[in-house]
């Protein structure tokens, strides 16, 4: 997806501090309180009883939270069946996704996998082929880590030209969980590597039978087959009973419904490592097996979804993570990158795992543009759109880094822009 | 570990993967038999790979096409709605709007018999037998002008045909494209140019097809 954005249509040029700052007609207001339940008043609920315990045996979010939900696209896909949803970011806290929220992307639907009638089996070139019970699986030592999720096509409508003026839409494929599982080289040692084996291909029991090819070298290091999230199994949506965690690499290589790992000497150029999920480059040429995601963040508050809604005290915030390690630092800017400012980072900072920033800031009605900019642990700068077109061009769908600009106009709506 | 190292790690662990039969086993699970691997296994590469006995031809590929595919990917291939387009493309990855297609993108036949095998037709995954799999590969070739009409494919034919784009990929990934440097924080920008605004807040009004 993504490929289609239209080029944009227009240029303007804006001069930053020249806007009126007089009286302005405000953004969104929050719905009007029932003055009967404000002081002096007492509110019902502090009078009567309230709702016993194990009314909800599995809680849920109030009722007045309905509006924080994964949401589609409806022009993006043929059917809802290969499609994908997108996490709520703007209404978000801290730097774990809720399980409900967690971006999904399927190719054929997600399976309703009974869990005594699956198995995960790993053959090719190893020494002795495993078969495991899911009650096996979990006899394995194993291990919890905090790390984000981030399909390579985030961020991929925006190539062209800004397109989707809320940021669920621009960055909300994207989610961070606490994985549990057991080291994928746990499972390997168990059934020895032959010294030929270099690549692995793991593949899903969906009615796609998703594949990807892992390098051996990524496959010791650190992916975890997971069976938990945030504590809990793994939702439908995202895998259950058992799927693969990639730490900082593109999402479609956490192959879920996990059923099959093949070791073999070399990759096995799946459709969606070929035709799909390659970087297409302006010479023609595309790039494969690129797998890691880079540094990127975004500002969550403000954005197009949370306007300003009054002049003063406003917490700019937001989210910076990275595919090569820990976020060092990010850079704020509300004068469209002419100047920037150090932002605050909320503790702690974790490897490939969303880390929260924030900057004051006191906004008085002027027009204004808000960006960030993450730089991890290695030094790599979030690069602008227009450096990372001048090397990619328009064409290449995936693995957009940029960084976000949000227009803060004089009535204090927040539009995405890109800036040239 | 620092990420650097990682990578190098990496790097190291790709070059010389060492046989892990001397680490201590747990004795969890069991060795799957011949028959129930053979079932699971249904992966080809184009090296020929996994690639079962079997061949079909363009002429039996036209019959399943029409009654099986031609519904989502249009009579010639040509795509229905946002459905994938099979067919076209070719010399189109260099111009303002790529298409993607089999004949213009895809490297490998064999990929092709692989997907075939394990996806479609969408929503009856896994249904059709090893044969009728190579007559559509060999139709939807077909499409593509890289087969006649009385093509045929089997298991080694399949990965003789030198797909147009087998030449089209580049590995291994060179990212980084911008090295470290110190950031920009004062004077950045003489001039704020807004290049493009969001035309859309969500999917319902959207343009873009």
């Amino acid at each position: 997806m993504g490929e289609d954005g239209k080029a944009p249509g227009r240029r303007e040029v804006m001069r930053l501090g020249l806007a009126a700052t007089g009286a302005v007609a405000l953004g969104t207001q929050p719905a009007a309180a029932d003055p009967r339940n404000l002081p002096p008043n007492v509110p019902p609920w502090s009078k009567g009883l309230g709702v016993g315990v194990g009314s909800a045996p599995y809680g849920r979010p109030s009722p007045h939270e309905d509006h924080v939900v994964r949401r589609t696209v409806s022009w993006l896909t043929a059917t809802p069946h290969s499609s994908v949803s997108f996490t709520p970011l703007q209404a978000l806290h801290g730097t774990v996704t809720p399980n409900g929220l967690v971006f999904e992307r399927h190719h054929a639907g997600y399976p309703l996998i009974v869990p005594e009638d699956h198995r995960l089996m790993i053959h090719g070139l190893v020494e002795r082929p495993l078969i495991l019970t899911m009650a096996e699986l979990a006899r394995f030592p194993s291990v919890s880590r905090l790390h984000f999720i981030e399909c390579t096509s985030n961020t991929g409508m925006e190539w062209r030209g800004a397109q989707m003026n809320a940021v669920q839409f621009t960055h909300g494929m994207l989610s961070c969980c606490e994985w549990t599982g057991v080291r994928l080289a746990t499972l390997l040692a168990e059934c020895g590597v032959r010294p030929q084996a270099k690549w692995l291909l793991l593949e899903g029991a969906d009615a796609a039978g998703m594949t990807r090819s892992l390098p051996i070298g990524k496959a010791l290091d650190d992916t975890i087959i997971a069976w938990a999230m945030n504590g809990e199994r793994l939702r439908p949506e995202n895998g259950y009973p058992v799927r693969a965690v990639v730490p900082g690499w593109e999402a479609n290589l956490w192959v879920k419904w996990l059923r099959r790992i093949e070791l073999g000497d070399q990759p096995w150029h799946s459709r969606e490592e070929t035709s799909k999920y390659t970087d297409l480059m302006p010479d023609g040429k595309a790039r494969q097996f690129t797998f890691v995601m880079e540094a990127k963040s975004v500002i969550t508050d403000p954005c197009p979804e949370n306007p300003l809604s009054e002049h003063g005290f406003r917490m700019i915030g937001g989210i910076a993570w990275s595919g090569n390690g820990k976020i060092a630092r990010v850079d704020v800017s509300v004068d469209g990158g002419r100047n920037w400012r150090p932002a605050e980072l909320e503790q702690p900072i974790l490897d490939r795992c969303l880390t929260r920033f924030r900057m004051p800031w006191r906004w008085t009605g002027e027009e204004a543009v808000l960006m960030s900019r993450a730089v991890d642990e290695t030094g790599y700068v979030q690069p602008s759109i227009a450096e990372l077109r001048r090397v990619r061009g328009l064409n290449s769908v995936y693995h957009n880094n940029a960084i976000q600009a949000w227009h803060v106009s004089p009535a204090g709506k927040v539009d995405n822009v890109q800036l040239g | 570990m620092s990420s650097l190292a990682r990578a190098a790690a990496i790097v190291v662990a790709l070059a010389t993967v060492t046989p892990s039969a001397s680490a201590e086993r747990l004795g969890i699970g069991r060795v799957p038999s011949p028959a129930e691997i053979a079932g699971w296994d249904i992966d080809a590469r184009p090296d020929g790979h996994g690639l079962p006995r079997g061949q079909g031809t363009v002429a039996q590929g036209l019959k399943l096409y029409d009654s099986l595919c031609a519904s989502c990917h249009g009579d010639f291939g040509e795509a229905v709605g946002r459905n994938p387009e099979l067919a076209g493309g070719i010399g189109s990855l260099t111009g303002p709007d790529p298409r993607r297609t089999i004949g213009s993108y895809w490297p490998y036949a064999a990929t092709l018999f692989d997907y075939l095998r394990r996806a479609m037709p969408f929503g009856d995954a896994q249904s059709l037998e090893i044969d009728e799999l190579y007559a559509l590969t060999a139709y939807t070739l077909f499409l593509n002008d890289l087969l006649p009409t009385d093509g045929r494919l089997d298991q080694d034919s399949i990965h003789r045909l030198k797909m147009p784009n087998a030449d089209g990929f580049v590995s291994p990934d060179p990212r980084p494209e911008f090295p470290p440097k110190a950031p920009c924080m004062t004077n950045c920008t003489s001039e704020i140019r807004i290049h493009s605004r969001a035309r859309t807040s969500d999917g319902a009004g959207g343009q873009a097809r």
